[in-house]
C-alpha cells in the first residue's frame, strides 16, 4: 500500500486536520466481482469479505476516511446487474442512490468486461447523482490484449473515467483526485450522452411519461420511472398504481399490457448505447488464443470429471486437516494446556475449591479447549478463501446444478451451501444471491445441515479419539452421509413445502485469477478473529456456565443440576448409545458448535498425564461414539445460525421447522448408525 | 447465410448464432437482457452435452444457463 493511502486511512485523529466542510457521501456502485469490495477495503481499511464469486457483497457497508482534509463516508452497495426489481440487492443499491442521495456516485466497472458492465452505468448515468466511472481489472484487460482508450471513453460518456488495478492499489490516488475534483464542481467535461430506448419503442415511453407526469412520488426522475414502468418494474408499478388517479391508471396499465415487448427495447436501447460508447474507445485482439480460463474450464465444468475434481477437491481438504491441523491440535493440547492446567494447579493449590474449579475446569478446561481448534479452522478458512479468490466457486455450481435438481433447487443455491463448510451464518445470509424466494427459502432451511468448520473441529476431535488412525477416513463418511441427508431433506421439503417449484438458473463464470495472497491473508485473518473473539466471550461464558451446572449444589457431578439435565434427556439419548454426559454435551452446543467438547473436558476434567481424547476413547464404545458424531454433526444449528435464520427468513416459523427438521434428522441417524454398528459388531 | 430460428439449447458448442427473441416471463426477459442478451447478440455455445445446464459467451462474458432458460432464448445459426 502506498504512502498517499496510509494516510488517508488516518481517519482515526480527525483533531490535526482543520474542521471539514462536510462529510462527502460516496456510493460504490457495480455490477457483482467488479472489484467495488477491494477498493472499498483499499481505502477504508475496514475489512470486510471479498471473494471471486458474483454476489459476495449482500449488505451495505460504510466506512469512513480523510482526503486532502476533506473527510469522505464510502458505502460499499452489493453488486447489481441493472437497476431492476429483480432481487432484494437491486432494491437496496437503487433506494440508496434515489433517496439517500449520495454526494458522488463511483461506477465499478471491469476493463476486461467492459460492454457487460457498462449496462449498470447506462442505467446510472440517467440518474440525477454525479458520477465517476472506476475502470478497474485493468491487468486483466491488459493480459487480454485489450486497448482502452481512457480519455475517448471519457469524452464519449461525458463522465470522468479512472482506470484501476484494485488489486495492486494502481490509480487509487488518482481516483481520489478526480472524485475530489467532482466534489468541488472543477472536473469539466462535455454533457454526459443518454441512452434511448429502441426507436421503435419511443412513443410509447413518451405516452407513459405523459401519463405519470405530475404524479411521480419525490425523488424519482420521471423519465426514469417511465422506462422502468416499460421494463415491467414491480416496485415501481406497486407505487404508481399507489399514486395515479383511477382512470391514468387504467390508460398505463393498457398502455403497458400492450407492449410488454417494451422492456427488452429498452435494454437493447442501453446496449446500442454501450456499443456507441466503445467503438472508438476500445480495441481488442482479432480471434484471441485459447484463454487459460477456456482450458481449465474443459475440465472443472466437465460434467463428469467436475465433479470428479469437486470431489478431490473437499477431499484434500479433509486431508490437509487431518494431516496438518489435528496432529497441531494435539500438539497445542500436550503443550500448552497441559502444561498451563500443571501451573494453575501449583499457584491454585492453597485456593478454595471453587476457583481452582472455575480455573482449570471451566476455563482452562472448557475454552481453552476450544482454542486448540484454532488450526483447524485456520486450515479451512485458507483452502476457502483460496478457492473463492481463484474463481472456482462459481464452477463448483455448475457442475452441481444436476445434483440440486433433484431437490427442485439450481447450481446456485451451492454457493452459499458451500459456504457452509466455514460457517453456517454467512451461509444462510448468503442465500441472498438466490433470486427466487422458495428456493431461498429452502436453501436457507437446508444450510444448517452442511457440517460447518466448528462441527467439522469436533468431529476430527472425536474421530482421532474413537478411530485413531482412521479418523480421517470415519470423518469423511460422515460427512458424506451428512451431504446425502441434506439431499434427502432437500428433496422432501421441495414435495411438502413448496410442491416441486423450480427456477431459473443464470450465472456468470469469472475468469479465473492468480489467487491475491492479502485478500485470502485478510479474509483468514478477519474470520480466525471473530472465532477467538467468540471463544473469549459467548464460549468462555459458556464453559463457566457448565462448570458452575456440573458441580452446583452439591459438589458432585454425579448429583449436579447438570446430571439432572442430562438424565432427563437420556432415555432418548439411550436409543442412540448416548448417555447422560453426551446427551449434555449435545444440547450445549447450541449456544456454539465447539461447546460439544468443551462440556466433555469440563464433565470428564482434565486428567493428570491423559488428554481428554484418551478418556473419550476408554469410556465409550466405538458405536456410541459413532453414534455421537452422528449426532454432532447434524444437531441442531447454533442460536447464532437460528439468529440469522429468523431474520432472513422474516419469521420464527420457519426457524422452528429449522430446528425441527434438524432434531428428527440427526435423532433418527444417530440411532440408526447406532443400531447398525451394534449388529455389524462395535 | 442463416438458418431457421431454433432454441438456443440446440445449439451445438463451438457454435455461434444471433439471438431472435426471448420467450421467457417478464422477469426472466429483464434478467437475461441485463446480463447482455438483447436481439441481434452473437451468443457462442461453450458447452452442451445435450442434457444439464450449459455455458455460452454472451458480450466477452461467460454465463452458465439452466435448459429450461436456454429452451426460451430462440436463436439463428451463423455458418461460418
Ligand atoms: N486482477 C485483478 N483482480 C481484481 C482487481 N480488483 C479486484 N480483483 C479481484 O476480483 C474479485 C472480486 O472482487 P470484489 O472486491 O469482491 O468484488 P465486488 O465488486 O465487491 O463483488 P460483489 O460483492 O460480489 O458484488 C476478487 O477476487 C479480487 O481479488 C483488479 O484490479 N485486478
Ligand atoms: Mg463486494
Amino acid at each position: 500500500m502506498n504512502d498517499a493511502l496510509r494516510s488517508a486511512q488516518q481517519h482515526s485523529a480527525p483533531a490535526v486536520h482543520p474542521p471539514a466542510e462536510r462529510t462527502a457521501v460516496i456510493a460504490l456502485a457495480g455490477q457483482p466481482n467488479m472489484g467495488k469490495s477491494t477498493l472499498f477495503n483499499l481505502l477504508t481499511g475496514l475489512n470486510q469479505h471479498v471473494g471471486n464469486w458474483p454476489g459476495k457483497t449482500v449488505e451495505q457497508r460504510q466506512g469512513g476516511f480523510v482526503h486532502h482534509q476533506r473527510t469522505l463516508r464510502l458505502v460499499d452497495l452489493p453488486g447489481t446487474y441493472s437497476l431492476s426489481a429483480n432481487s432484494p440487492e437491486e432494491i437496496i443499491a437503487r433506494e440508496y442512490i434515489l433517496h439517500e442521495k449520495p454526494d458522488l456516485v463511483v461506477a465499478v466497472v471491469s476493463a476486461a468486461h467492459l460492454e457487460r458492465s457498462l449496462y449498470l452505468v447506462a442505467e446510472l448515468i440517467a440518474l440525477p447523482a454525479p458520477l465517476v466511472v472506476a475502470l478497474n481489472m485493468m491487468d486483466v484487460a491488459a493480459q487480454q490484449g485489450i486497448q482502452i482508450d481512457v480519455p475517448v471513453l471519457e469524452a464519449a460518456l461525458g463522465v470522468p473515467v479512472v482506470p484501476l488495478v484494485a488489486t495492486r492499489a494502481e490509480g487509487v490516488r488518482r481516483l481520489l483526485d478526480v472524485i475530489e475534483d467532482c466534489l468541488t464542481g472543477s472536473y469539466l467535461l462535455p454533457p454526459r450522452r443518454l441512452p434511448a430506448i429502441r426507436p421503435d419503442h419511443q412513443q410509447v415511453l413518451d405516452q407513459a411519461q405523459q401519463l405519470i407526469t405530475g404524479f411521480v412520488p419525490p425523488d424519482y426522475p420521471a423519465a426514469w420511472t417511465a422506462s422502468k414502468l416499460l421494463e415491467g418494474d414491480g416496485e415501481i408499478l406497486r407505487q404508481m398504481q399507489a399514486h395515479l388517479p383511477e382512470e391514468r391508471w387504467e390508460s398505463l396499465h393498457a398502455l403497458l399490457k400492450a407492449h410488454d415487448d417494451a422492456g427488452l427495447a429498452i435494454a437493447s436501447g442501453r446496449y446500442a448505447w454501450i456499443e456507441r460508447m466503445l467503438r472508438a474507445a476500445v480495441h481488442r485482439p482479432i480471434g484471441g488464443q485459447m484463454s487459460l480460463t477456456d482450458r481449465l474450464d474443459r475440465f472443472a465444468t466437465h460434467p463428469v470429471l467436475g465433479l470428479v475434481i469437486l470431489a478431490l477437491i473437499l477431499g484434500a481438504v479433509f486431508w490437509l486437516t487431518f494431516t496438518i491441523g489435528a496432529p497441531l491440535q494435539e500438539w497445542l493440547e500436550s503443550a500448552l494446556l497441559m502444561p498451563l492446567t500443571e501451573t494453575a494447579r501449583g499457584w491454585l493449590a492453597a485456593a478454595p475449591f471453587w476457583l481452582r474449579g472455575l480455573v482449570i475446569d471451566g476455563l482452562i478446561g472448557g475454552a481453552g479447549a476450544v482454542i486448540t481448534f484454532l488450526p483447524i479452522l485456520v486450515i479451512f478458512f485458507s483452502v476457502f478463501g483460496l478457492l473463492e479468490d481463484v474463481g472456482y466457486m462459481a464452477r463448483a455450481a455448475f457442475v452441481m446444478d444436476r445434483l440440486m435438481h433433484a431437490m427442485g433447487l439450481h447450481g446456485k443455491s451451492f454457493l452459499p451451501l458451500f459456504l457452509g463448510f466455514g460457517c453456517n451464518v454467512p451461509a444462510v445470509m448468503g442465500t441472498r444471491v438466490i433470486e427466487s424466494w422458495p428456493a431461498r427459502l429452502l436453501t436457507m432451511l437446508l444450510a444448517p445441515l452442511v457440517p460447518c468448520a466448528a462441527r467439522m473441529a469436533v468431529l476430527a476431535f472425536l474421530a482421532a479419539a474413537f478411530f485413531g488412525a482412521q479418523g480421517a477416513l470415519v470423518s469423511w463418511g460422515l460427512v458424506l452421509f451428512a451431504l446425502l441427508l441434506l439431499v434427502v431433506s432437500g428433496m422432501a421439503l421441495n414435495r411438502l413445502l413448496f410442491k416441486g417449484e423450480r427456477s431459473a438458473f443464470i450465472m456468470e463464470l469469472p475468469l479465473y485469477h492468480i489467487p491475491n495472497l492479502r485478500t485470502i491473508a485478510l479474509l483468514v485473518w478477519q474470520r480466525s478473529l471473530a472465532f477467538i473473539r467468540k471463544a473469549a466471550t459467548l464460549i468462555l461464558l459458556f464453559s463457566l456456565g457448565v462448570w458452575a451446572l456440573a458441580v452446583l449444589p452439591g459438589g458432585e457431578m454425579e448429583t449436579s443440576y447438570l446430571a439432572q439435565i442430562g438424565r432427563f434427556f437420556a432415555p432418548l439419548g439411550r436409543l442412540a448409545g448416548l448417555d447422560w454426559r453426551l446427551t449434555v454435551a449435545l444440547l450445549s452446543s447450541f449456544l456454539a458448535k465447539e461447546n460439544a467438547v468443551a462440556t466433555l473436558g469440563v464433565l470428564f476434567g482434565r486428567g493428570e498425564d491423559s488428554g481428554l481424547a484418551q478418556t473419550l476413547a476408554t469410556t465409550y464404545s466405538p458405536a456410541s461414539g459413532l453414534a455421537f458424531m452422528t449426532i454432532a454433526l447434524l444437531f441442531i444449528p447454533c442460536a447464532a445460525t437460528l439468529a440469522v435464520l429468523r431474520q432472513e427468513s422474516g419469521s420464527w416459523k420457519w426457524a422452528a421447522v429449522n430446528v425441527l427438521l434438524m432434531l428428527v434428522v440427526s435423532f433418527a441417524a444417530g440411532a440408526g448408525v447406532y443400531t447398525l454398528a451394534r449388529a455389524l459388531g462395535g | 447465410m442463416t438458418t431457421p430460428p431454433l432454441p438456443l439449447c440446440d445449439l451445438k458448442p463451438g457454435h455461434q448464432g444471433t439471438l431472435l427473441a426471448l420467450n421467457g416471463g417478464r422477469g426472466l426477459t429483464a434478467r437475461l437482457a441485463a446480463l447482455g442478451f438483447t436481439p441481434g447478440v452473437r451468443i457462442a455455445m461453450l458447452q452442451n452435452y445435450g442434457h444439464g445446464p450449459l455455458l455460452v459467451e454472451v458480450r466477452q462474458t461467460r454465463v452458465a444457463l439452466g435448459r429450461g432458460e436456454a429452451q426460451r432464448i430462440l436463436i439463428t445459426e451463423q455458418q461460418s
